[in-house]
């Protein structure tokens, strides 16, 4: 266990938490695993270490399942995590085109990272998001009905450090180790943020309202 | 058939997500309800409502609670599947999102009918905004009174625990999920037993869809015949259906069961402009495909199943004469290649194989014993795989050489794929936008 001492105080707080919510010990091993990400950025071998210490698991154990799971990175990672939705019906939407031109633009492939350390890009399946095609989604938030233009700009964002919004989700993106934290079960004061549903949920009960406003004043077209 | 929203009936409001919208439409009555009857009087309230599960396979709900054995004084529980993954698939997400307390309520009730006092949610990882209002929910209710201890003063108690996952398909089976929710790696278990006997912890455990689940409460409060009353006899209730594509307003249109993509497109404004249907899918990626054939199909498990395809999770994936259907079904059966858990070989094989010759096929190299071939690949999986994932990823191959052999054969004999794939984006691209102006 080679985490510093007082790193290793702090986790094992969250650790506890994290075990206080099930029966069995072993459920608590997803959560700590995005702990781990919220430490490290990915799952390193002193998480792995960590995790098979509190749960009274083997690391080979641990391994096993961190290398199931595609949200576990195995790598230092970038803050943001861009993806792009290339299941058949983003990508015919147009998701292959952004993914194309993102990964062109940036000069890196599927998960691989920017030299600044800003940007890691991932070809991602279906995000249950079809009704707002094409979807990217950034550190796990929705960026809905995207284009090529405001792909590369969304990028360009993030490499300049500036904040971004996503179309449904809190008011700024978060980097990835603070999201992993919230992953892991630590609410972050964010859930009062950004839209209820979005202009493509509401479609429906917006029709059967006669009311056309509810579906363009929730800031979902960007 | 008229759109009739009852767990979206709220999305549109401000704060849709907060206890006190949800209170102020009602919210937390049926609990109240619930409280004062006998756990065995709910399951046969939701017995008689007719309410099938929404998560895919369509099983009566009440009658699956009805499976699980008598109390023997130990613990049950009641798992919620919100890994909603299954390609097209995108009303569980938007539920939780916009109003997470009904699906809160509908768990208490729930948990409460089947006697279980710890239930979990299971949502996948990927949506950490869902996830974030989950929380928010559960913490609101539990400081309402609604989940926690002596609920509503009814002496009865409820531990509810919202879990992430963390990005894999096949945690959306319902023996991976527990698995995955006990800390392994998520992999189908062999059935029987089934959950409701054996399930997390080996203990007897319910495992429905979010939307099953969220259906609860309407229905407790306003009664079995009121559900029973709408949809079609053997397919009760309402159902989110989900369109997406090609469609002029994408988007969640609730609506009773045995709607027709007809009647839905109506509500939709119809095909993008200028726009013909060339194929769509009843209930995600893993149902066999339809084409403009079967537009006056009802949308009921009966009917649906009837002209050869499931009704599934009503996630109508729909595409115009732009999109190559062959495209469409390679990226598709990446996509089960990339999620096949690995556990038997006709679907880690199959999928392997399927995916090299869809790309040969796709990029006008194939033959046309390859299209044969990938027929009898998909006769090898279905049927013989351990569990759904397996035939689910035969179904879009199968279905689309059905209906489109001459498009298959096309690429083989052209070499080359006919269609121009920026002729289906949704967006106007530069030189497009240039001639607009
Ligand atoms: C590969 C695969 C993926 C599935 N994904 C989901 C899912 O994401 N959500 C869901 O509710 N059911 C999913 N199911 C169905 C579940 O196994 C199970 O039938 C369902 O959760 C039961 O709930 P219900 O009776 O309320 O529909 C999936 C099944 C398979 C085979
Ligand atoms: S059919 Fe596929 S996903 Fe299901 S158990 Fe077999 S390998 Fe795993």
């Amino acid at each position: 266990m080679s985490f510093p001492a007082d790193v290793a105080e702090r986790l094992g707080k969250d650790a506890e938490a994290i075990i206080s919510r099930y029966p069995d010990k072993r459920s608590a091993l997803l959560p700590m695993l995005h702990l781990m990400q919220s430490e490290e950025g990915y799952v390193s071998p002193d998480g792995i270490a960590f995790c098979a210490e509190h749960l009274d698991l083997t690391p080979a154990e641990v391994s096993a399942v961190a290398t199931f799971y595609t949200q576990y990175k195995r790598r230092p990672h970038g803050e943001y995590q861009v993806g792009v939705c290339i299941n058949t019906l983003c990508a015919v939407m147009g998701g292959d085109r952004i993914w194309e031109d993102v990964s062109e633009h940036l000069g890196i492939g599927h998960d691989q990272t920017t030299a600044d350390g800003k940007v890691s890009l991932e070809r991602l399946e279906c995000n249950a998001a079809c009704d707002y095609a094409p979807v990217m989604m950034v550190n796990w938030e929705f960026f809905d009905n995207m284009t090529p233009d405001k792909a590369r700009q969304l990028v360009d964002d993030l490499r300049a450090g500036k904040d971004v919004r996503p179309t449904r989700g809190a008011d700024k993106v978060e980097p990835f180790v603070k999201i992993s934290r919230v992953l892991a079960g630590f609410e972050d004061g964010r859930a009062g943020e950004g839209v209820g549903a979005g202009p493509a949920s509401q479609a429906g009960v917006s029709r059967v309202a006669g009311d056309s406003t509810a579906r363009s004043d929730k800031g979902g077209d960007r | 058939m008229t759109l009739t929203p009852m767990l979206t009936r709220q999305w549109a409001e401000e704060q849709s997500w907060t206890l006190d919208t949800y209170t102020s439409g009602g919210g937390y009555r049926a609990l109240t309800k619930a409280l004062k009857k006998e756990p065995g009087d709910l399951v046969k309230i939701v017995k008689e409502s007719g309410l099938r599960g929404r998560g895919g396979a369509g099983f009566p709900s009440g009658v699956k609670w009805g499976f699980l054995p008598e109390d023997d004084g130990g613990p049950r529980y009641l798992v919620v599947n919100a890994d909603e993954s299954e390609p097209g698939t995108c009303k569980d997400i938007p539920l939780m999102m916009a109003s997470p307390h009904v699906l809160v309520e509908g768990v208490a009730i729930s948990a409460y009918a089947i006697g279980a006092r710890h239930a979990f949610i299971y949502v996948r990882g990927e949506v950490v905004h869902v996830y974030r209002r989950l929380l928010n929910a559960v913490k609101e209710a539990y400081a309402a009174g609604h989940l926690g201890r002596d609920i509503h003063g009814s002496g009865w108690d409820l531990e509810l625990t919202v879990h992430a996952g963390a990005g894999a398909y096949i945690c959306g089976e319902e023996t991976a999920l527990l698995d995955s929710l006990e800390g392994r790696r998520g992999q189908p278990r062999l059935k029987p037993p089934f959950p409701a006997v054996a399930g997390l912890y080996s203990r007897p455990t319910i495992v429905n869809n979010v939307e099953t689940i969220a259906s609860v409460p309407a229905i407790v409060d306003n009664g079995a015949d009121w559900f029973s009353s709408m949809g079609t006899e053997k397919s009760a209730g309402v159902g989110i259906y989900s369109l997406s594509g090609h469609v002029a307003q994408p988007g969640q249109y609730e609506a009773p069961l045995g709607i027709t993509l007809r009647e839905l497109l109506e509500h939709a404004g119809g095909m993008r402009e200028g726009s013909q249907l060339k194929f769509w899918t009843p209930g995600g990626s893993s149902t066999p495909m339809f084409t403009a054939e079967h537009l006056d199909t009802p949308l009921d498990f009966e009917a649906v199943g009837a002209a050869g395809s499931m009704l599934g999770t009503r996630a109508l994936q729909i595409f115009d004469e732009s999109t190559c259907v062959v495209r469409a079904v390679t990226r598709w059966t990446e996509f089960y290649k990339h999620e096949s858990c690995g556990k038997c070989t006709p679907c880690r094989e199959g999928t392997f194989w399927m995916t090299q010759i869809l790309q040969r096929l796709e990029a006008g190299t194939g033959t046309t014993e390859d299209i044969d071939r990938l027929v009898e690949v998909c006769e090898s999986i279905g049927g013989r795989s351990f569990c759904a994932l397996g035939d689910g990823a035969t179904s879009p191959i199968v279905s689309s050489i059905d209906l489109f052999r001459d498009e298959y054969e096309e690429h083989v004999r052209l070499g080359t794929c006919p269609y121009e794939r920026d002729a289906s984006v949704l967006f106007d691209l530069p030189e497009q936008e240039g001639a607009q102006v």
